[in-house]
C-alpha cells in the first residue's frame, strides 16, 4: 500500500474509535468540552507516534533477534510509560507553553489501550519504519478529528431535551454509534486487512 | 521453556527496567523544578475546595499563580480572613480585609406568588426555559425554579424548596459566587454576611404591570424611600437602589414596605423597653414610625411589644438614656 493510502486508511476507514472500537475511555471520559478534546487529541498524536517510533525499533533490534516475542506486551507498556513519563519532565522543564497545553492528559494517555493496540498493529501489517509512522499519524490524528467531532455533538447534547432514561453516558454510546454507522460509508473505498 | 529462553527473558526485561529506572532517576534530579516553597504553603492553607470559583483550574492552579505573583493573593472567594492573614503572612505582604460573601436569592416569587404562564413540556432546566419568552413564570424576571443553581453548587448549599424557590443554607454557602454567574435569570446576588436586610426583586417595572403577576413584587411605591431614616434607599429604574455604607439594617423598610419585597436576614429582633427613670419627654414618640410608644406627656412611657420591630430609632433619640433595646438572643444591635 502506498504511504498516502496508508495514511487515509488508518485516518478514516479504520478510525480507531469508529471502526475498531478502541480508546473507548478517552473518548466518552473527556468528550464533553470541545477544549479539554483538543488537549487530549494533542496527547494522543504526541505519544502515539513517538510510542510507534521506540516500540517498533525495540521490536526490531531486541524482541525479534532474541526470539523473544512473548514479552511484547510487557516490554512495550514499560517503555511507553517510563519514556513518556521522561518526557513530561523534560517538558515541564523546558517546554512550558506546551506542557501547559497538554496538561494531564500526557500522562493519562501512556495507559491507553489505544497506544498499545498502534504498536502492535504496525507489527501485525508487518510496515516499514515510515510505514509504521505514517500509519501511527494518521490514527492519531483520526482519533483527534473524532473526538473534536464528538466533542462538538455533545456540548450540544447538554441543552438537547433527553429523556431521563437517556441521560448522560447512554446518549453519548447511542450517538457515538450512530457516528460510526456514518463512518461505515468509509468501508467500501478502500481498508487496511491483513 | 529453555533456560536458555528464560535468562534471556529476565535479562532483557530486568534490563530494560533496571535501565529506564536510572534514566528516570537520572532525569529526575536533571529537570527537577525548583519546587516553590511558597507555592505549597498557600495551597496547604487553601480550602482546597477545587470549586474554580478564582478562574484557576483547581486550587493548585491558583496557588502556583499566586506563588509566582500573578494572581490577586486574595482572589480566593471561598478563603476565610483567617486564610487570608495566613496567605498574606506567606507572602509577607499586608492583608486586605475582605467582608465575607453569601449568595442570596432577591426574587420572592414562588409558586404561589407568581403563576406560571403557559404548560411546559419536556425537560425542564432554567437556562433552556429562559429562552424561551424570557421563561414560563408570569413576571419575565421572576426565579424560574427549575434549580440550575442547586446543580451547579459546589458546597451542596442549596436546596429546592417547596414553593419552587431555592433555599440557600447560611452556613454552607461560602461566596464563591458560581450560582451568581450561572443563574440564567440573574436572581442571585452575593451579598456581605454581616448584611441583614435586602430588597428581594429584581422587576424593573412598576405599578400595575408588577401587581397583576406577582403578589410580593416591588412595584416602586417608593414607601422605603420615604421611611428610611438613613437616606440609604434610592429610587432607579422603578426600584429602590439601597446604599450598603448607609443602611443599618434597621428593619424599617422591611416592614412598612406592602408588598413584603424586603427580605431580613436577621433570624429575630430586640424590641425596646423603657425604664422608671424616663421622664416623659416624647422624644421617642415622635421618632417610632410604628406607634409602639404610648404614655402621655411627662409621665413614664411604655412600649408596645406587639408593634415594635427592634429598630432602635428611640433607643438612639432617648435623650437620658433611658431606653434598652432586649431580647433576641444572639443578635447584636448595632
Amino acid at each position: 500500500m502506498s504511504p498516502l493510502k496508508i495514511f487515509l486508511a488508518s485516518f478514516l476507514v479504520n478510525n480507531i474509535v469508529l471502526m475498531r472500537y478502541i480508546g473507548l475511555c478517552p473518548f466518552f471520559g473527556v468528550s464533553t468540552r470541545f477544549s479539554t478534546s483538543f488537549g487530549m487529541g494533542m496527547a494522543v498524536i504526541f505519544v502515539m507516534t513517538l510510542a510507534t517510533l521506540v516500540t517498533y525499533l525495540l521490536y526490531h533490534l531486541f524482541l525479534l533477534p532474541l526470539n523473544l516475542l512473548f514479552l511484547r506486551t510487557a516490554v512495550f507498556i514499560l517503555v511507553i510509560a517510563s519514556l513518556v513519563q521522561l518526557i513530561e519532565m523534560f517538558m515541564k522543564k523546558s517546554f512550558r507553553a506546551l506542557y501547559s497545553a497538554m496538561g494531564i492528559y500526557l500522562p493519562l494517555i501512556t495507559t491507553n489501550c489505544a497506544i498499545l493496540a498502534c504498536t502492535f498493529l504496525v507489527i501485525d501489517y508487518k510496515y516499514s519504519l515510515l510505514n509504521a509512522l505514517i500509519f501511527a499519524l494518521g490514527t492519531s490524528l483520526g482519533f483527534t478529528f473524532v473526538i473534536l467531532l464528538f466533542s462538538a455533538i455533545r456540548e450540544r447534547l447538554e441543552y438537547a431535551e433527553i429523556s431521563p432514561a437517556f441521560k448522560g453516558y447512554t446518549i453519548a454510546f447511542i450517538s457515538a454509534a450512530l457516528v460510526s454507522l456514518g463512518f461505515l460509508g468509509f468501508a467500501g473505498l478502500f481498508g487496511i486487512s491483513l | 521453556m529453555s533456560p536458555d529462553l528464560l535468562f534471556k527473558a529476565v535479562a532483557l526485561l530486568g534490563g530494560l527496567g533496571f535501565l529506564l529506572g536510572l534514566v528516570l532517576t537520572f532525569a529526575a534530579t536533571r529537570f527537577r523544578l525548583k519546587r516553590d516553597e511558597k507555592e505549597e504553603a498557600i495551597l496547604s492553607v487553601l480550602p482546597n475546595a477545587n470549586c474554580g470559583a478564582c478562574g484557576f483550574p483547581g486550587c493548585a492552579g491558583f496557588a502556583e499563580s499566586v506563588a509566582r505573583g500573578e494572581a490577586d493573593p486574595f482572589g480566593c472567594p471561598v478563603s476565610d480572613a483567617e486564610t487570608r492573614e495566613k496567605i498574606a503572612q506567606i507572602l509577607g505582604i499586608e492583608s486586605k480585609p475582605k467582608e465575607r460573601e453569601i449568595a442570596v436569592l432577591i426574587c420572592q416569587g414562588g409558586e404561589k406568588e407568581c403563576g406560571r404562564r403557559f404548560n411546559l413540556w419536556g425537560e425542564k432546566d432554567c437556562r433552556s426555559v429562559a429562552l424561551l419568552h424570557s421563561g414560563d413564570k408570569e413576571c419575565p424576571y421572576a426565579c424560574l425554579g427549575y434549580g440550575h443553581c442547586v446543580k451547579v453548587c459546589p458546597f451542596s448549599a442549596i436546596r429546592m424548596g417547596e414553593n419552587s424557590l431555592p433555599v440557600i443554607d447560611e452556613e454552607k454557602c461560602t461566596g464563591c459566587g458560581i450560582c451568581v454567574r450561572e443563574c440564567p435569570k440573574k436572581v442571585l446576588r452575593l451579598l456581605p454576611k454581616s448584611k441583614l436586610v435586602y430588597l428581594a426583586c429584581v422587576s424593573p417595572e412598576k405599578g400595575k404591570e408588577v401587581r397583576d403577576k406577582c403578589s410580593v413584587g416591588c412595584f416602586a411605591c417608593g414607601i422605603c424611600v420615604k421611611v428610611c431614616p438613613y437616606s440609604a434607599l434610592k429610587m432607579e429604574n422603578n426600584l429602590p437602589v439601597m446604599d450598603f455604607s448607609l443602611c443599618t439594617d434597621c428593619g424599617i423598610c422591611v416592614h412598612k414596605c406592602p408588598t413584603k419585597s424586603y427580605r431580613d436576614r436577621a433570624k429575630a429582633r430586640p424590641y425596646a423597653m423603657i425604664s422608671t427613670a424616663c421622664n416623659g419627654c416624647g422624644e421617642c414618640v415622635k421618632v417610632c414610625q410604628f406607634k409602639a410608644i404610648e404614655g402621655k406627656p411627662q409621665e413614664r412611657h411604655r412600649v408596645i411589644i406587639e408593634k415594635c420591630i427592634g429598630c432602635g430609632e428611640c433607643f438612639k433619640v432617648c435623650p437620658i438614656k433611658a431606653i434598652t433595646m432586649v431580647g433576641a438572643l444572639g443578635y447584636a444591635y448595632k
